[in-house]
């Protein structure tokens, strides 16, 4: 009997991946032979990161959430208008994008499990609609501007010894991604697993089913609205800056072995196909690839990572079923 | 056409699963292949089905000998499969089912004439013609998805017949017509594997029995020469100690009573089962047994009548109320609803603690631990995939999970369907363990021995209403006198 690490299964290949890019960068760029290259790109990488943690916890229990890209977008739009560049506004208009997110994450988590609108629908619905209202607001050019202690988050940080400068989103992605460690090793978070397995299962437990899907959802929702959060801060007001995201993050989610329908994956290697993916967008770059192949470069990833979990599946099936008498 | 696997041997990863096995199937002829979950039948089915290709040995088919490839080889040669769980697709006709992938083609279109008027003669043929071909699958009942299956496999002309715990799904009248399927199809020429946990279905039907142990191959014998106890001690390597557990003296409280209790499927109910005591309930399928169990667990709520938990009267509108309530419910579809099988043996045996009863109990692992010792799962520790795991060893698992919340009620459906006779006295064992802890357990099996000697008293359903009450150790004909309407029972 062969001795092996407590990993979810499927979580090994996206660590030696992201392991292996981490190395290639020290390599191809002198930005990477100090910690703080590293910093840096923990801090680029902290918004879609976090949005992966967030589509993680729908994607496990069964689900899809195409809506949050476009949630960033209206999150960011939004808080330029309201902020208007003054700092009085700042910590209200937070607290404001954080319900905005919760709000969207409800709806669609709410008509998922009680109008049984499967939620690919849903939320490709929710997408459309954000995109919408956003290019009717603002008329397609943001207006308003966000204030400097708002974009703190994004791109200020505090001084740490040894490291020296730690960005704010760093430390913020850090205490996402431990609570949702927490959260996961919890009862609640192995019964959302449970639910994306086999929800008859849980259900004939005692389980609430629907609740557990809403709160995947809710916390996708408030995950982007944080990520729009560091992400304004960092890259600064535009009507595209969501673009895309959604399927970023869905991209770095199954990166990380997570099966899609449901019922198996880590959040922390969730996150680690969030990091590997900003690492070999860096890389990229770094090696003079141009960024317009970016897309079909995370296509290729998406579709390899899907084929990967599948036929690995397969051949695990293969295994005996250890003889037991 | 008489087709024999010799010295197959075939291991995954470096562990031996056959080791050496020989098999020999005749024309005309019903050879039972027995052991142990574990023992390899699974695996040899699949080398002669062409899932999986031996490392060694070979496989003859008339004077030829073969390799499979793939199972469609197999197919080429006349082997068929019938699985335990079923290939169907539901939602498609029986015709349709029947030659999937292979329709009747007429001026480009499928030719559902054809179809349905072959299937229509192979259902005759067996002397199922209450099947419409042109009805759904999906509103069959298991035993005719089960004949839906056989007509499959005849329809491809198959003369060599596997069939993988065939009763497992069947209640007893219907194994009675299985048994006459299977010696019609033995007649006429057909060379029948047929894969039993079930001694009496073995020495009913087979003409010569193969057994396996740990992948080996312990012996083939004519059936005739053989007793059940050999076959047992061949199979387990030791005598089985008595299969059933002692019955207490005296049983407690009235636990769980029903005054008038029915819904859509089931009327009239009232009894009472106390603590310490199993009740056994009995009946043909569709008689109502399981909706009894539905109805208690709040899946299909009663409408009318009266039910009571420890003296107070009770509504149990959703299984979570049922569970804090102090009621559990074993299913009968153990993969379906009984497990999340990509999760680990912990998170299973957690599930309902975590699902329900969040923050109600401590959640130390070491009671874990303990826990799955007492229902003696062996796994390759907490965090293996239940899924690895043998049928008897999830099913371990599914009343683990029960336990990890010392319910007051436990009902059990069909609590050892597909698992082997080891499995199934460490869970009479532990149900009676159970029973003398204080749980009050309604039993529901379609297996009549099994159900008559685990229980301390017997409530025979007949058409959604209880048809009579027999004392402990009362007679097969006499349950199934009151499963079938036939008699009237001296009612308690």
């Amino acid at each position: 009997m062969r001795w092996r690490p407590r990993l979810a299964e499927g979580t090994a290949p996206v660590l030696v991946v992201l392991a292996l890019l981490l190395v290639a960068l020290a390599f191809a760029g002198s930005a990477y032979s100090e910690p703080a290259g590293y910093l840096a790109l923990l801090k680029r990488a902290a918004p879609l990161v976090i949005l992966a943690i967030g589509q993680y916890f729908v994607i496990v229990s069964g689900g899809f959430d195409l809506s949050v890209g476009s949630l960033v977008t209206a999150e960011v739009v939004i808080a330029a208008r309201l902020i208007d560049g003054d700092d009085a506004n700042t910590a209200w208009v937070i607290a404001l994008l954080l319900g905005f997110g919760i709000l969207v994450g409800l709806v669609n988590g709410l008509i998922t499990t009680r109008l049984l609108v499967p939620s690919f629908i849903v939320t490709l619905g929710m997408l459309l609609v954000l995109d919408g209202a956003v290019f009717l607001w603002s008329g397609g050019a943001p207006r308003g501007a966000l204030s400097p202690s708002f974009r703190v988050f994004g791109r200020g940080g505090v001084d740490v010894p040894v490291l020296g400068q730690v960005p704010w989103s760093v430390i913020i992605l850090l205490v996402v991604l431990i609570a949702a460690v927490l959260f996961m090793r919890g009862g609640t978070g192995r019964t959302l697993v449970a639910v994306g397995d086999n929800e008859n299962a849980v259900r004939l437990a005692g389980g609430r089913v629907e609740a557990l899907r809403l709160l995947a959802f809710v916390l996708s929702g408030v995950l982007a609205a944080l990520a729009a959060i560091l992400l304004a801060g960092f890259a600064g007001v535009s009507a595209q800056v969501g673009q895309g995201l959604e399927f970023r993050a869905i991209t770095a989610v199954v990166l990380g072995g997570v099966l899609l329908g449901g019922g198996r994956g880590s959040v922390v290697a969730a996150a680690a196909g969030a990091l590997s993916l900003e690492a070999l967008f860096s890389l990229l770059n770094l090696l003079g690839v141009p960024a317009a192949l970016e897309s079909a470069v995370q296509g290729v990833i998406i579709i390899a990572a899907v084929a990967y979990a599948n036929l690995g599946g397969r051949l695990r099936l293969r295994k005996p079923s250890p003889s037991v008498p | 056409m008489t087709v024999s696997l010799e010295g197959i041997t075939k291991s995954f990863l470096g562990v031996p699963v056959l080791r050496g096995v020989d098999l020999e199937l005749r024309a005309g002829e019903v050879h039972a292949l027995v052991g142990g979950n574990g023992a390899g039948k699974s695996t040899l089915l699949k080398v002669l089905a062409g899932v999986h290709r031996p490392d060694s040995g070979r496989i003859v088919v008339g004077d030829k000998e073969k390799t499979f490839a793939a199972p469609r080889d197999a197919q080429a040669a006349g082997i068929a499969i019938i699985h335990q769980e079923f290939n169907l697709l539901e939602n498609r006709t029986v015709a349709e089912n029947v030659f999937l992938g292979r329709e009747p083609v007429r001026r480009g279109q499928v030719d559902r004439r054809a179809m349905r008027a072959e299937t229509a003669k192979l259902l005759d043929w067996l002397g199922e013609d209450g099947i419409d071909p042109a009805v759904e699958v999906a509103r069959l009942s298991v035993a005719r998805k089960q004949v839906v299956e056989i007509v499959k496999a005849l329809s491809t002309e198959a003369t060599v017949l596997a069939m993988d715990e065939p009763t497992a799904a069947l209640a007893d009248h219907e194994v009675e017509l299985l048994y006459d399927l299977v010696r019609r199809l033995r007649e006429r020429g057909i060379a029948i594997l047929y894969v039993s946990h079930r001694m009496r279905e073995v020495f009913d039907l087979s003409q010569r029995i193969t057994v396996l142990k740990d992948g080996a191959f312990v012996v083939c014998s004519a059936t005739e020469d053989l007793t059940s106890d050999q076959l047992v001690r061949h199979m387990v390597g030791r005598p089985l100690d008595a299969l059933y557990p002692e019955r207490p003296a005296e049983v407690g409280e009235v636990r769980l009573s029903l005054r008038g209790a029915g819904n859509a499927r089931v009327r009239d109910l009232s009894f009472d089962i106390r603590a310490g005591e199993i009740v056994g309930l009995a009946g043909l399928q569709g008689s109502g047994r399981s909706a009894i169990a539905r109805a208690i667990w709040g899946v299909e709520p009663f409408t009318t009548g009266v039910m009571e938990l420890d003296g107070a009267p009770v509504r149990v509108t959703r299984p979570r109320a049922a569970v804090r309530k102090g009621i559990g419910y074993v299913t009968e579809d153990r993969k379906g609803e009984g497990l999340a099988l990509r999760q680990s043996v912990r998170d299973n045996a957690l599930l309902v603690r975590r699902a329900a009863l969040r923050g109600a109990v401590s959640r130390r692992s070491g009671d874990l631990a303990a826990l799955l010792k007492s229902v003696a799962v062996v796994s390759r520790g907490q965090h293996q995939e239940v899924r690895y795991l043998s049928g008897g060893n999830q099913q371990k698992v599914v009343l683990g999970k029960w336990l990890a919340v010392r319910p007051r009620v436990l009902i059990v459906d069909e609590p050892t369907r597909g698992i082997d006779v080891g499995a199934k006295q460490a869970v009479y064992r532990l149900l009676r363990d159970l029973a003398a802890d204080g749980v009050a357990i309604l039993m529901i099996s379609s297996e009549l021995p099994e159900l008559i000697g685990m229980s301390d008293r017997i409530l025979v359903m007949h058409d959604g209403a209880i048809a009579g009450e027999l004392p402990a150790g009362a007679s097969e004909e006499a349950v199934m006198g009151l499963a079938t309407g036939h008699a009237i029972g001296d009612v308690a």
